[in-house]
């Protein structure tokens, strides 16, 4: 699994979070994503070069270009990472649903 | 059923929702009172809080302290913020792992829902890099609920 810390510092940026979003729709040149964002393209590649650094995109090199798109893996372990985060607190919240359960009758003026 | 979701939302929030078969009074209570929490707010199977101290004022303390009664042991401690019964709770909490970790600002709604209620919960860490350190270590405590859940099955 990749390093959760640099996953979600890279995470973090606004610019990179939209960069990301942007490579969800596909492959994208550092020209391409620089446009929208009015960043030059030093700036795009500074940012470029976190994700890659946190495993969440992978770039292959075309002549002169280095197009980047979204890196699967990384893009799952954020997600497993929550699911298991949601495991430990449904625990707690079930056993406080038995515990409000439990309240119930003596509330007495709660309709049912 | 899905009824917990949890978010990141911008750069310093995480937000968990969930839904109860219950009027928000009683999940307030559930929330504010030291004999229902030390009930169900335990983490992984086999832990217990044997300290649970709940001042639910403006300024009251919270120190809450888990053992998994093998020696292994941690402590929250907090202060709370504003309370309003039986809608809304403001507090601050870090925990004690020994180290302290950096203060989470959490707001906690409780509102009427059609079949009970609905909590937010919106924590606000001081900045990124605290809400993805929080976030992994939640991770390492939830993994050992898995492992512990799993030797169960076997």
């Amino acid at each position: 699994m990749p390093d959760l810390d640099a996953t979600f510092s890279a995470l973090a940026d606004p610019t990179r979070r939209a960069i990301l979003a942007r490579l969800a729709s596909g492959e994208a040149t550092v020209m391409e994503l620089a446009k929208p964002f009015a960043m030059t393209q030093p700036a795009i590649s500074r940012h470029l070069k976190v994700l890659e650094g946190a495993g969440l995109i992978v770039r292959r090199v075309e002549g002169t270009k280095r197009p980047c798109r979204l890196a699967p893996d990384g893009i799952a372990a954020i997600d497993q990472w929550l699911a298991i985060l949601r495991d430990a607190l449904s625990k707690n919240y079930e056993r406080l649903d038995g515990v409000l359960a439990a309240m119930q009758p003596k509330d007495g003026k709660d309709t049912p | 059923m899905s009824k917990l979701t949890i978010e990141t939302e911008g750069d310093r929030h995480v937000v968990v929702t969930r839904r109860f078969a219950a009027p928000p009074e009683a999940v307030y209570r559930a929330h504010t009172e030291p004999d229902l929490i030390q009930k169900w707010l335990l983490g992984p199977d086999g832990w217990t809080m044997p300290v649970c101290i709940n001042e639910a004022r403006p300024g009251g303390k919270i120190r809450y302290e888990w053992t998994d009664g093998k020696g292994a042991d941690f402590h929250l401690t907090g202060e709370y913020v504003e309370l309003e019964p039986f809608s809304r709770i403001v507090h601050v909490e870090r925990m004690h792992l020994p180290d302290r970790t950096p203060d989470n600002h959490v707001e906690t709604r409780f509102e009427p829902d059609a079949a009970g209620t609905l909590m937010t919960m919106r924590m606000t860490l001081p900045n990124a890099e605290t809400r993805a350190a929080m976030l992994a270590t939640g991770m390492e405590h939830g993994m050992e609920a898995s492992y512990v859940r799993l030797e169960t099955m076997l």
